[in-house]
């Protein structure tokens, strides 16, 4: 059966990885749902969060081959149930639609959601929480004239990982990996001579 | 294996000296013991070029026609070796046209470093000249890739290349290096072998509790089955295998890549898995009680239908890679690991046993097998030659002892169906990729990896022509490889099977072949052409007794098929022996 999973992946940070990771959902003609990248607990390795809706046999073949690339420590996959997680919504308003209906503003606190900035002709709301929540308040607003919408990738903690300060030391053994190093010549044209 | 040395000893042992970026490069391929390089000069790897020219009593570098040809020759020789190929190629259509091989080096596991150039990182991104995007062409037929832009990466990226394509599952790298890093003068503090990476686990730790699940069901077993592929061989695990299947008198049968592991004619040895393998492995993989695979993975040319394979059977699967484990088929006990510890640790426990009825049942189907097939597809009646007959002779000839270097087609079939090979690593073959024209090049790799072999390299006419180059390589290098032609006018395998299924529809498979002897003869190759039986023989013995390269042109069956057959989405245990069950 085809259900959401959340797919964690512990990487060294390098050129490129993103595509290396998406090529493994590609090639399988497999949509990701989200994906986030961000730094981990651990200084110089990344994490990302993969959301795809499949079953898991295949989320099971995608994590292991996630994880035979060469840039990637470890990989965990987990159903929504296993994890704690997150997105967040911006939402635009008119300023003119809030200010008159009061009923608006309760309804917003009501979803937890709050005024990022105000201004005189549009106001922006944030709302973190689950997906549930921030598609209820796009049907609340809606009415009222939703100017703007845009929604962020999920972030998630796995429940019962202990992180992975411990897990990097067995992977370490003595030598630790290369620092990243990018390309320092591309805004050099004028003065590199070449042929 | 021993763990890098700390900073400290490195520092009193190192004398920095100031180097460029390619001189550091060759100084790496040496400390890597590389002595072979299969390249092709060009524009953006010039410096590497350059730095070569005083490197020519260490580094000896073939120059090919073609760059898939580079990439191919460095595959053979890594498969008849053990060592990994390398190969320079240039920056745009010069690393473009690596991409075949590439991906062959893939899904074969073959390890193989690419050194490519690439444009001042300054022009990155610009369009300049033979700039094309390397690192992301490369990216899914590569098991790493990595592009250098400053020369001070060059000593540990290279160790690292190394490092990841000759360990755990070998496969090939690819390190684009742009021309700056390739001309920057840099202090070079000396070559260290890389012998761990953070993120890379070369084999998974055996958990001995895998090794007793999977004894208990061996030791169980009324009809034990080993199939074998690759991984026996690129684990040098061949003496482990044989004592594993020699303790338990198992009979074993080999996936095209497995060929050679243990020798063709070893009692246990019951012949070859898949789509044109032999009778008794493909029917009774479906009668066995338990089927032990080891170090191969289930390609759908072997498994035929999923859903009718080997479901009555329990299956032991034996990987070191864990993508493997369930990928295709569903295992009752997975064991994880080299198959050089697992092997020896299943040795020591499985029970001694006879099996005699049940290897009784695989004789049986061999004697149906060379009843309805073997014997008379390698003596025929007619007048006209088949491939299975120049096969029979060859291994009169060479008594198993040389390495058989196939193409793509029904003679790559009839090659590892017929072929006798007593030594391990003796056949090169496109098996997971396919890739006509593989055989001319890797032939030339493989007498490279293996100078004093024999090397017989054995081609269709369809596969020759798309790499037929490669023979200016062969002339240049005096290369004594023996090539032999297995020329049936046809492009072979697609037409059998535009027969068998598509209504004799010939679509396209009339393939026409310039005069190989003039051809040969122009790249100055000694080469004959043979139409009769009665000259078969003396001519192969003539040519494999040669001192030079020689090519040699058998004028085969047109419309031969191959048989035994599993019909594509059939089970394996619906093989068939000729057309007529179909």
């Amino acid at each position: 059966m085809k259900q959401e999973y959340t797919i964690t992946v512990y990487t060294e940070n390098q050129i490129g990885l993103i595509n290396k990771l998406a090529i493994i959902f590609t090639r399988r003609k497999i949509n990701i749902e989200s994906l986030n990248t961000s730094p981990s607990e651990v200084e110089g390795i990344h994490r990302f969060t993969i959301v795809i809706n499949e079953t898991e046999d295949v989320v099971r073949k995608l994590s292991r081959q996630i994880e035979k690339l060469l840039d990637v420590l470890k990989v965990d996959y987990n159903t929504d149930d296993e994890i704690i997680w997150q997105e967040m919504a911006l939402y635009k308003v008119s300023a003119e639609v809030i200010t008159e209906k009061v009923k608006v503003e309760r309804l917003l606190r009501e979803q937890g959601a709050r005024a990022v900035v105000i201004r005189k002709d549009y106001i922006i709301f944030e709302c973190t929480g689950q997906r549930e929540e921030i598609n209820n308040l796009i049907k609340i607003l809606e009415p009222y004239g939703l100017l703007e919408f845009v929604r962020s990738a999920r972030i998630a903690i796995i429940k019962k990982s202990d992180g992975f300060h411990n897990k990097v030391k067995e992977f370490e053994y003595k030598v630790p990996s290369e620092t990243l190093v990018e390309n320092e010549f591309l805004d050099q044209n004028e003065s590199v001579f070449s042929m | 294996m021993t763990a890098n040395p700390s900073q400290n000893i490195n520092a009193n042992v190192n004398i920095t000296k100031q180097a460029t970026g390619s001189q550091a490069l060759l100084d790496g391929l040496i400390h890597e013991g590389v002595k072979t390089i299969f390249g092709y000069p060009g524009g953006a790897i010039m410096p590497v070029y350059d730095a070569l020219y005083d490197y020519g009593d260490q580094l000896e570098h073939i120059l090919v026609r073609h760059e898939q040809g580079a990439i191919h020759a460095a595959q053979g020789f890594a498969r008849v070796s053990g060592k990994t190929g390398v190969v320079f190629a240039t920056s745009g259509p010069g690393a473009t046209n690596l991409v075949t091989g590439l991906a062959d080096a893939m899904i074969d596991s073959t390890p193989v470093v690419c050194i490519t150039g690439q444009v001042f990182a300054h022009l990155l991104g610009t369009d300049a000249f033979q700039e094309t995007d390397v690192i992301n062409i490369t990216t899914p037929v590569t098991k790493w890739s990595y592009q250098v832009t400053n020369a001070e990466e060059i000593p540990h990226v290279l160790a690292k290349a190394f490092h990841i394509a000759n360990t755990g599952r070998p496969g090939p790298v690819v390190i684009d290096i742009t021309k700056n890093a390739q001309l920057q003068l840099f202090d070079y503090e000396g070559y260290h072998k890389c012998f761990h990476i953070r993120s890379y686990k070369p084999k998974p730790d055996v958990r001995t509790s895998y090794i007793a699940e999977a004894v208990a069901i061996i030791n169980e077993a009324k009809r034990p089955f080993v199939i074998f592929g690759q991984g026996v061989i690129l684990g040098n695990a061949e003496q482990e295998f044989r004592a594993f299947i020699e303790k338990g008198n198992f009979p074993a049968a080999w996936t095209i890549l497995g060929m050679g592991a243990i020798p063709t004619d070893h009692p246990l040895s019951v012949g070859m898995l898949g789509m044109h393998g032999n009778y008794g492995p493909n029917l009774l993989t479906n009668e066995c009680d338990v089927l032990i695979a080891v170090g191969m993975r289930f390609d759908d040319r072997v498994t035929g239908r999923l859903d009718k394979y080997a479901k009555q059977a329990k299956i032991i699967h034996l990987d070191i890679d864990p993508a493997e484990i369930d990928k295709n088929v569903k295992t009752t006990v997975a064991v994880w690991g080299d198959c050089k510890e697992t092997l020896p640790l299943l040795t020591q426990l499985v029970q001694k046993n006879e099996n005699q009825d049940w290897l009784q049942k695989f004789n049986e189907c061999t004697i149906k097998e060379t009843e309805k097939v073997i014997f008379p597809e390698q003596n025929p009646d007619s007048e006209i030659l088949t491939m299975a007959e120049v096969l029979r002779c060859i291994n009169e000839i060479t008594q198993g002892e040389a390495i058989i270097v196939s193409d793509v087609g029904q003679h790559q079939m009839v090659a590892c169906r017929y072929a006798k090979l007593n030594q391990t690593r003796s056949n090169v073959t496109s098996g997971g990729l396919g890739t006509m024209g593989f055989a001319l090049p890797a032939a030339i790799g493989a007498k490279y990896g293996a100078p004093d072999r024999q090397v017989i390299a054995i081609i269709g006419d369809g596969g020759f022509q798309m790499t037929l180059q490669e023979l200016g390589t062969i002339m240049q290098a005096n290369v004594n490889v023996k090539i032999i032609i297995l020329n049936n006018q046809f492009l072979g395998m697609v037409r059998q099977w535009q027969e068998l299924f598509h209504h004799n529809r010939y679509s396209f498979v009339n393939i026409t072949s310039p005069d190989y002897v003039k051809l040969a003869s122009a790249y100055r190759i000694d080469a004959k052409k043979v139409e009769q039986r009665a000259e078969l023989k003396s001519t192969l013995e003539e040519i494999l007794a040669h001192d030079n390269p020689f090519l040699l042109e058998v004028m085969v069956g047109k419309e031969n098929n191959v048989f035994p057959m599993v019909p594509q989405g059939r089970g394996v245990s619906e093989i068939i022996l000729s057309k007529e069950e179909l």
